[in-house]
């Protein structure tokens, strides 16, 4: 079980690894300090990855969504029929497909969450309550904000980017600030503001599992709604399980996973599948199965 | 399992139609532009 453990937990790195350099792979960007201008920027990464990081060569899917919102009534004012459709659709089809699997196998910042958590220090749990507070944070900052609050034009602001996000501080704000002269002599409260949550965040990353994850990430919220109908998907065999909650203990949301395969909190890390003692918890991509192929599941 | 696959292919249905919508509209044109421009937000300046 333990050897099952590790091999999965190398393979999600190496993914997770893979990834963090493939939605930054603009290296001349990155050593001149400036903005990637790759036409790829057009598509909505799976993951929470800024698009300001001068690396990245894919857009920042919440990024894209609040400037879509923001600049809605402009845009309708104007006759124009921009209305956010297809970065909409572009997080539907990622929610489809996997559900909350990028957030474990691909996100940088979920990457970086798990290595600071590896510092040997006392380590704190989450309550619960405090997980739904990703709720208020994708409905007030990412959507009702950007949507209502417009200026004399019909222009908004992207809250959630502007106020919160310690990815964008880390992977555009720091990294622009430390390469480029122009940008840093422009940096004042807001950044202040910002690199302070960035702490924060960094300080509670070494004593709490994926802090950000599971309090704030609107994406990981947004693709949490689609874990009930997602292609992969988790199942348990109850027939099998003997409710020793090791699932529980080794899961980095800390869910019962027999009690909700498709938790909107699972993240779809596997630990559980590795972990069980009677190997009742599965994965799979349910378009390969065939009705008769499922035990007794939920 | 019924249930899930019928709420997949309608959610599927909506999700590509939209996206098809949206590139029509020009809005993949819209998602480069600002992201391949600076986002001062992003930043913490403006």
């Amino acid at each position: 079980m333990k050897a099952d453990m590790r091999k999965t937990e190398r393979k999600r790195r190496l993914f997770q690894i893979l990834a963090a350099f493939g939605f930054n792979l603009d290296f001349p960007s990155l050593a001149r300090g400036e903005i990637s201008q790759a036409k790829s920027k057009g598509i909505c990464v799976p993951v929470l990855n800024c698009y300001s990081c001068p690396a990245a060569i894919g857009a920042c899917p919440i990024g894209a969504l609040q400037n879509a919102l923001s600049s809605l009534r402009f845009n309708l004012e104007a006759g124009q029929k921009k209305l956010g459709f297809y970065v909409i659709g572009s997080l539907g089809l990622i929610g489809l497909a996997a559900g909350r699997l990028p957030c474990s196998w691909l996100c940088p910042f979920g990457l970086l969450q798990e290595l600071i958590y590896k510092i040997p220090l006392p380590k704190i749990q989450i309550p619960q309550k405090a997980t739904y507070l990703r709720y208020l944070v994708l409905l007030s900052l990412v959507i009702l904000l950007p949507l209502l609050l417009v200026d004399a034009l019909g222009f908004g602001a992207p809250w959630f980017c502007k106020w919160l996000c310690p990815a964008g501080t880390l992977e555009a704000g720091v990294l622009l600030a430390l390469l480029n002269p122009g940008i840093r002599s422009q940096l004042g409260f807001l950044f202040a503001w910002k690199l302070s949550i960035l702490i924060i965040f960094l300080l509670w990353m070494a004593v709490s599992e994926r802090p950000f994850c599971r309090t704030i990430c609107p994406l990981g919220t947004i693709l949490g709604f689609f874990n009930r109908v997602s292609v992969f998907r988790m199942t348990v065999n109850l027939n099998n399980c003997i409710l020793c909650d090791a699932c529980q203990r080794t899961c980095p949301v800390n869910i019962k996973i027999y009690k909700n395969p498709d938790s909107s909190q699972c993240i779809r890390c596997l630990k559980c599948e590795t972990v069980c003692p009677t190997s009742c918890v599965a994965h799979g991509w349910w378009i390969k199965e065939r009705e008769s192929d499922q035990p007794e599941t939920i | 399992m019924k249930k899930r696959k019928f709420w997949f292919f309608c959610l599927l249905i909506i999700a590509v139609s939209l996206i098809v919508l949206g590139l029509f509209d020009g809005e993949f044109k819209t998602v480069w532009q600002k992201a391949s421009t600076i986002c001062l937000e992003c930043i913490g300046i403006g």
